[in-house]
């Protein structure tokens, strides 16, 4: 029986420089930020991120670990625009795949189906898809002829996803309201690496929550993190609100490069996870 | 009950868009749309169905802005199932606007360059899929040149003008029905639908929009003032914002 327990050092090593990582959650919920932290303090360069975007894509953009942006938002939720992004943006400092949510879940779909696109609607008449070559159409081969828009399919080489509770062998659960898209994420990646709050024996899964709750399976992951705090300072209830007072914090410093350097220091240099959660206090 | 000020007449000019509406999926986005949606489901679109901004479909008028407040929850709505709402119509969106042109074409991606933008906004969001799929209305709070602009940096919703360029079956279902800002309310009745003054808010003028509109607006013989409250909207309003919440949102 394969034990799939490993730290976010391990799933860093497993990157590239220009890998395409993909990153579950949606805005500044239950974002895999261990990880996220990990990979910003890594050598790591020219990533190309496809994500519901939060801070995960802020984070990663600040620290300089980004090319390009697969997105349809970045925000903080209570802070309605990312401001790392969004300073990164409007320095021309990342390029940018501009879709609409629900074709960035068509295009993860696709991925997990090994389809190179799903037709659809959307986009068609906006400038996702008249302003960006890379999106094409296609004529529907039936009776009705209609030009659709052929969502394209998001391939990742590396899916990253915070989850509440998980095992060691890979499966997953989530307790909150939502399960995002977490499992298209791991099954549009060839390898999938998920952080729990908590690694509980097989056994118990089932009575944590209805078995709906248990979206990711061991097929889709390769490495298991457990990082109790790991989706801090975004939303990860029931196990714990969004930290707003430090993510106030973290927004103000894209305004100010010695404020950056600062939080920087006392929250990414600090070192893996357990020194973050002790200068935070988690 | 105080008297009614802009801010209530805004808010049943939204309500006023979901007036026939029936059982559909009323998704007012910001606070007056969604008092004006609420509103309009308590006094007469009682089966639009509303969400809680978050994973469920809401049978109850929650107010605005008021925490830890009772939910009646009659449906799971993850986003995921969002998305099945919009691809099969049966939703009217309000959305907001950074930019709009005179043929309802809505950005609120980022405004200028697009690698190099002067300002990044919401990026493209749900726009393009909501806008080729069902209704949608828009909520502009500050009406003034810098948002009713000739031409858009950047289209996230779809406008009748390119919508027109598009499939029978998405001609068929793009419908912009109404821009409700902080002084009138604006349509696309109009034969090649340019958008349209449809009425004034009490205290302002025609002239008074024309001046905050950078574009030329289709104005037919006299225009309308735009609907004060009716005493039972006034208690609704009461029920769905009793903080007052509207009156911040317009800021005049």
């Amino acid at each position: 029986m394969t034990d799939k327990r490993i730290t976010e050092e391990d799933v860093v090593a497993e990157l590239r420089d220009g890998m395409t990582i993909g990153i579950g959650g949606w805005g500044s919920r239950r974002k895999p930020m261990s990880l996220v932290r990990a990979i910003a303090r890594s050598g790591l360069r020219d990533l190309t991120v496809v994500s519901y975007g939060g801070p995960d894509v802020g984070l990663l953009c600040a620290t300089g670990k980004v090319k390009k942006v697969v997105y349809a938002f970045c925000s903080l939720d209570s802070i309605a625009l990312e401001p790392h992004f969004r300073k990164a943006r409007e320095a021309g400092a990342v390029s940018t795949l501009e879709l609409d949510e629900g074709m960035f879940l068509l295009g993860l779909q696709a991925a997990a189906w090994r389809v190179p696109f799903l037709p659809t609607r959307v986009g068609l008449g906006s400038d996702v898809v008249e302003r960006q070559p890379e999106i094409r159409t296609v004529v529907s081969p039936y009776d009705d002829g209609e030009e659709l828009v052929a969502a394209p399919a998001l391939g990742l080489d590396v899916a990253l996803v915070h989850m509440h509770r998980g095992d060691a062998r890979g499966n997953g659960q989530y307790l909150n309201v939502d399960p995002y898209f977490d499992d298209l994420f791991c099954m549009a990646a060839p390898r999938a690496f998920m952080s729990v709050e908590r690694v509980v024996p097989t056994e118990e899964l089932a009575s944590n929550g209805p078995i709906q709750t248990l979206r990711i399976n061991r097929l889709m992951t390769h490495g298991v993190v457990e990082a109790p705090g790991g989706a801090h300072f975004t939303e990860c209830v029931p196990d714990y609100e969004r930290d707003e007072a430090f993510q106030r914090e973290y927004a103000l410093t894209a305004r100010d490069p010695d404020a950056w350097a600062v939080w920087k220091d006392k929250y990414l240099d600090c070192g893996d996870h357990d020194a973050y959660r002790t200068a935070v206090g988690l | 009950m105080s008297t009614p000020d802009r801010a209530d007449v805004c808010v049943v000019a939204i309500a006023d868009t979901f007036r026939g509406d029936g059982e559909i999926m009323a998704n007012p986005i910001g606070n007056i749309p969604m008092i004006g949606g609420r509103v309009a489901r308590v006094v007469f679109e009682p089966d639009l169905v509303m969400t809680d901004g978050f994973a469920v479909l809401v049978a109850n008028a929650m107010p605005v802005g008021v925490d830890d407040t009772q939910k009646v929850i009659e449906a799971w709505n993850p986003y995921r199932t969002m998305f099945d709402v919009v691809w099969s119509g049966r939703r009217h969106v309000v959305m907001g606007a950074s930019q709009i042109d005179p043929y309802g074409n809505q950005n609120f991606a980022f405004i200028g360059d697009w690698d190099h933008p002067k300002s990044q906004l919401l990026g493209m969001r749900g726009a393009p899929g909501n806008t080729v799929n069902h209704v949608t209305s828009y909520w502009i709070p500050n009406h003034s040149p810098r948002v009713f602009v000739e031409q858009v940096d950047v289209v996230s919703g779809v406008g009748y003008d390119r919508a027109a360029r598009l499939g029978d079956f998405v001609r068929a279902h793009h419908e912009i029905r109404r821009v409700v800002t902080n002084l009138a309310v604006l349509d696309f009745a109009t034969p090649g639908h340019r958008m349209r003054l449809a009425s004034v808010h009490p205290g302002v003028t025609v002239d008074d929009v024309v001046a905050a509109t950078g574009f030329e607006l289709v104005i037919d013989g006299d225009v309308a003032e735009s609907r004060m409250p009716t005493d039972e909207e006034l208690v609704a309003i009461e029920q769905v914002d009793p903080n007052g919440v509207r009156h911040q949102e317009l800021g005049s």
